[in-house]
């Protein structure tokens, strides 16, 4: 009996670590969307990665910068995965960057990073996907986060979604009401509607699909090793699983001459 | 283990049972430390591999370059690799000269190879020929030369249109490179070396 | 070197006599591993190995973010997303050492309540104890500080908050606080300089691991019995001891590979959830973030240091005797360091003539309940400083004391211990059984 509790209560110390649960949350209204990177085996929708890098291109990059992602990563293998040609055109039809060695701007190339954008002091993107968290609790326990993942894109997305047309404004600001942000007013007007980017592909433009792909865009912007990552994370735990079974089976044949039968 | 087992006979301790189990017994050890060597290699790998150039600084080891506003008779320099390129469009009468250069210099070149990195015959001769670039379709052959702007002596930047030669002119020790880019007089031991170069379009030049 | 008697090295060759009578390395490393060792050792022995594997793994790492990563405030962030983006499998190498971190504290956790459990504190473990609990401070203060370099909100913002804790000790606190820090923030001289600690404080604890073993080497490993190794003859010491090499290194390997399991699929599936999502902006002097929470190793003891404010009577008859030098952020930073001296005064506080709690049938109870209790304070930690949470702190912090400082010295007293096995032998004997033939002879 007491042996029990003792082992229930280590394995609760090694699994429900009582982190990353900024308290919180409260009111926010976080939908839970189906992104194809969930879980252990998830991965990248390339096409959905490809449609958000338009929607950035055309909308979000008006206001925000990516300046820790390299545009040349657009081309990576577990990312969007654009030809190399398209991406140098890409990057020199719609972005210039200051160059210090020629002192003055040109147009942007595949080595640069997106630029910075910071005119209207609206936040970089590069790991806003990271650094929100869309679920917790419950009660500070972090088993949400657990199940269902951090939902950084989930944020994103349900922010992108969550405007309900209300406005306010204060000390001079216009305010909109947001279901997704924390405190219910966000200073950044609706960015997103319906149909407002159009898709060579045809693909559906509604507001819902616009800020699905744009957030599984930015979770790829703020983690584009995650592929790789769960490769290495499942070969890794096969092998020592292997290693683990083998080491068991040793273990026991070595003390087997020192015990005799076990006595229940 | 510095024969640990020999000196503890612990495997003596463990049951000899019969011969077959000994042998699945040994088997089981066997198997287990190569698993154990295998994981321990697995991890060393990455921690050698992160010291390779990380894939920023690859993504440097080829550079494009449009050339489109270089006129004949002027040049351009690039930096690549940290190094600057020397990237010439030749007039007419400039390509004339080179191959006289040739003739005239035929079998007294100080250096008499190619020095060309698009060429795979280290051999190949110093011939203009095999230092030009293929030029662009509706150009002169032998319009487009393009190599490393660093005196082969002692690492200077050669000066463009200058020395006895009318190619490059390297003040630091005066050494003399002729149209091809080729040392013709001075201390530098070779000439100019080719980068791996070619066209990615009739307008833009791919480096490395 | 330790006190159970067993065979030692013995040169043979001429070169192995060569060496050893100037450089005895062959024999020092031949008795380090081939130690004897109780052989009724169970699974909560593991975590020794589980430790030094942390130690080489944060050290190995580290080294290598280090060829990376800047110390600058301008570029910190940046370039540990360089690691994460560019550098050839930096992303793996920088979340293993991220998650290290805390594989590091969930080890020593368990290594120091199993201490606690079964009495390895006591006479004569008392330096062992005590070496394990200045590694353990020096974890904390490895781990705070390494936590500052990627600058981000929470290195930033963790860093002011803990480095104002000096701030509140009187008199020597705000020079102390303004030696730590270079200046008078957080700054660029801070990041610098805790740079420098984090890379140098790991070999210090290198050392004191050597010391650790050394000392548990001399006195002998305690066992879940905590009966002593028979140490009158080599062949009785044999009947309790097994050398530690190949039966324990198996053993602990084999633990070792199982924890990996764990630890590798949360690097692969999940390696940013132990962090927190603020660390993924960068630092901001003018932002701060809506709640400070430190790493969740942190939290036990960071409840504790916000349990005891202003209201709390302790506090204000501690401020009255002083004459006000006590006040209760002072008196916060003293509960809070408190609470890790009352763990290693441990070996002077338990009375009980018995080592292991398996005999103490009171013990039991009380030891459980303060596991629960470092439980409980490690998620009132993590929640906002506001009722119910602060009064539950305080009760929560109020036993981790008590169980030092009142209950271990009381149990030794009133408790009746259960009946314990004569000889280790005797234990092992009665979990697994006797042997049906005799040991064949070396």
């Amino acid at each position: 009996m007491f042996k029990k509790l003792v082992t229930g209560a280590a394995f609760a110390l090694a699994l429900v670590p009582a982190a990353s649960f900024a308290a919180g949350g409260g009111d926010q209204h976080i939908e839970d969307f189906a992104f194809s990177f969930e879980g252990p085996f998830g991965s990248y929708d390339q096409n959905q990665l490809q449609r958000g890098l338009q929607i950035y291109t055309e909308v979000c990059s008006a206001c925000h910068g990516l300046k820790l992602v390299p545009i040349r990563t657009l081309s990576d293998e577990g990312g969007p995965h654009l030809p190399e040609d398209q991406v140098r055109a890409y990057a020199a039809d719609n972005f210039s960057v200051y160059d210090p060695e020629l002192d003055e701007d040109r147009a942007a190339k595949p080595t640069d990073n997106f630029p910075v954008n910071d005119a209207l002091g609206a936040p970089d993107l590069s790991l806003m996907a990271k650094a929100r968290a869309g679920f917790h609790g419950p009660a500070g326990l972090g088993i949400n986060q657990l199940v269902k993942g951090m939902g950084g894109a989930e944020y994103i997305a349900s922010l992108l979604t969550g405007y309900t047309g209300e406005t306010k404004e204060e000390a001079g600001t216009t305010f909109y009401e947001n279901t997704a942000f924390p405190g219910g007013w966000i200073s950044m007007a609706p960015p997103l509607s319906d149909e407002q980017v159009e898709f060579i592909d045809g693909h559906s433009n509604d507001l819902h699909h616009l800020s699905e792909d744009v957030s599984a865009f930015l979770m790829w912007t703020a983690e584009p090793k995650m592929m790789a990552r769960k490769q290495a994370g499942l070969a890794g735990v096969l092998f020592l699983t292997v290693l683990s079974v083998l080491l068991y089976l040793t273990n026991k044949r070595l003390w087997a001459p020192h015990k005799g039968k076990k006595i229940s | 283990m510095f024969a640990l087992s020999g000196r503890l006979n612990w495997r003596s301790l463990v049951s000899h049972a019969e011969d077959t189990e000994g042998t699945r017994r040994d088997f089981l050890y066997y198997a287990t430390a190569g698993a154990g060597a295998v994981t321990a290699g697995a991890a060393v790998w990455p921690l050698v591999n992160q010291m390779n150039p990380s894939a920023d600084v690859q993504a440097l080891s080829s550079i494009f370059v449009d050339v489109s506003g270089v006129e004949p008779g002027t040049q351009l320099t690039v930096m690549f690799l940290g190094k600057p390129v020397f990237i010439r469009h030749r007039t007419g009468a400039e390509i004339e000269k080179a191959r006289l250069q040739d003739q005239e210099a035929e079998g007294s070149f100080p250096d008499p190879v190619a020095r060309n990195a698009n060429i795979s015959d280290p051999s190949a001769s110093a011939e203009d020929a095999n230092r030009v670039l293929p030029s662009p379709e509706g150009e002169a052959p032998g319009a487009w030369i393009v190599q490393m702007g660093v005196c082969t002596h002692l690492g200077c930047v050669p000066l463009g249109d200058a020395g006895d030669f009318d190619g490059w002119f390297c003040p630091c020790h005066g050494s003399h490179y002729d149209l091809a880019g080729r040392i013709r007089k001075g201390p530098a031991p070779e000439n100019l070396p080719i980068p791996p170069v070619s066209w990615d379009n009739g307008l833009t030049l791919k480096i490395g | 070197m330790s006190g159970i008697p067993h065979d030692h090295y013995e040169p043979k060759t001429g070169a192995e006599k060569w060496l050893h009578s100037r450089l005895p390395v062959v024999g020092l490393i031949y008795d380090t591993i081939m130690i004897p060792t109780p052989k009724n050792l169970n699974w909560w022995w593991i975590w020794g190995i589980v430790l030094a594997f942390c130690l080489v793994l944060q050290i190995v790492t580290g080294i290598i973010l280090v060829m990376h990563y800047t110390p600058h405030v301008d570029m910190a962030f940046a370039s540990v997303e360089h690691i994460m983006r560019n550098v050839n499998g930096g992303h793996m190498i920088r979340y293993v050492h991220m998650n290290g971190a805390s594989l590091f504290f969930v080890a020593v956790y368990i290594h120091i309540f199993r201490g606690l459990f079964y009495g390895s504190y006591k006479a004569p473990r008392e330096i062992t104890w005590i070496v394990g609990m200045l590694i353990y401070l020096l974890m904390m203060g490895t781990a705070f500080m390494g936590y500052v370099l990627p600058w981000g909100q929470m290195s930033f913002w963790g860093a002011t908050v803990i480095t104002g804790l000096f701030g509140a000790i009187p008199v020597v606190g705000e020079p102390i606080q303004t030696l730590l820090l270079g200046g008078p923030a957080v700054g660029n001289a801070t990041l610098n300089r805790f740079f420098s600690l984090h890379y140098l404080l790991p070999f210090v604890i290198a050392g004191l691991v050597i010391v650790h073993i050394w000392a548990f080497h001399t006195t002998g490993n305690n066992n879940p019995t905590g009966v002593d190794v028979r140490k009158g003859s080599k062949e009785e010491a044999e009947k309790d001891t097994l050398p530690f090499w190949p039966y324990f290194v198996i053993k602990d390997f084999l633990g070792l590979a199982v924890v990996l399991v764990i630890f590798w699929a949360i690097v692969g599936f999940m390696p940013n959830y132990l962090g927190h999502p603020d660390n993924y902006i960068e630092a901001n002097p003018l932002v701060t973030p809506a709640h400070i929470v430190p790493e969740w190793y942190f939290l036990p003891f960071y409840a504790i240091l916000r349990a005891f404010t202003g209201e709390v009577w302790v506090v204000q008859i501690a401020s009255f005797v002083t004459g006000g030098i006590v006040d209760a952020k002072f008196f916060g930073v003293l509960a809070m360091f408190g609470a890790i001296i009352a763990m290693a005064l441990a070996p002077w506080l338990d009375t009980s003539s018995v080592r292991s709690g398996k005999y103490r049938p009171q013990f039991k109870w009380w030891f459980l309940l303060l596991i629960i209790d470092f439980f409980a304070l490690m998620w009132l930690g993590a929640m906002p400083a506001e009722e119910p949470y602060a009064s539950l702190s305080l009760i929560a912090s109020a036993y981790w004391f008590g169980y030092f400082f009142v209950i271990l010295p009381l149990l030794g007293v009133i408790e009746k211990p259960e009946a314990m096995p004569a000889t280790i032998e005797e234990d092992f004997d009665a979990h697994y059984g006797k042997k049906s033939e005799a040991t064949p002879a070396e």
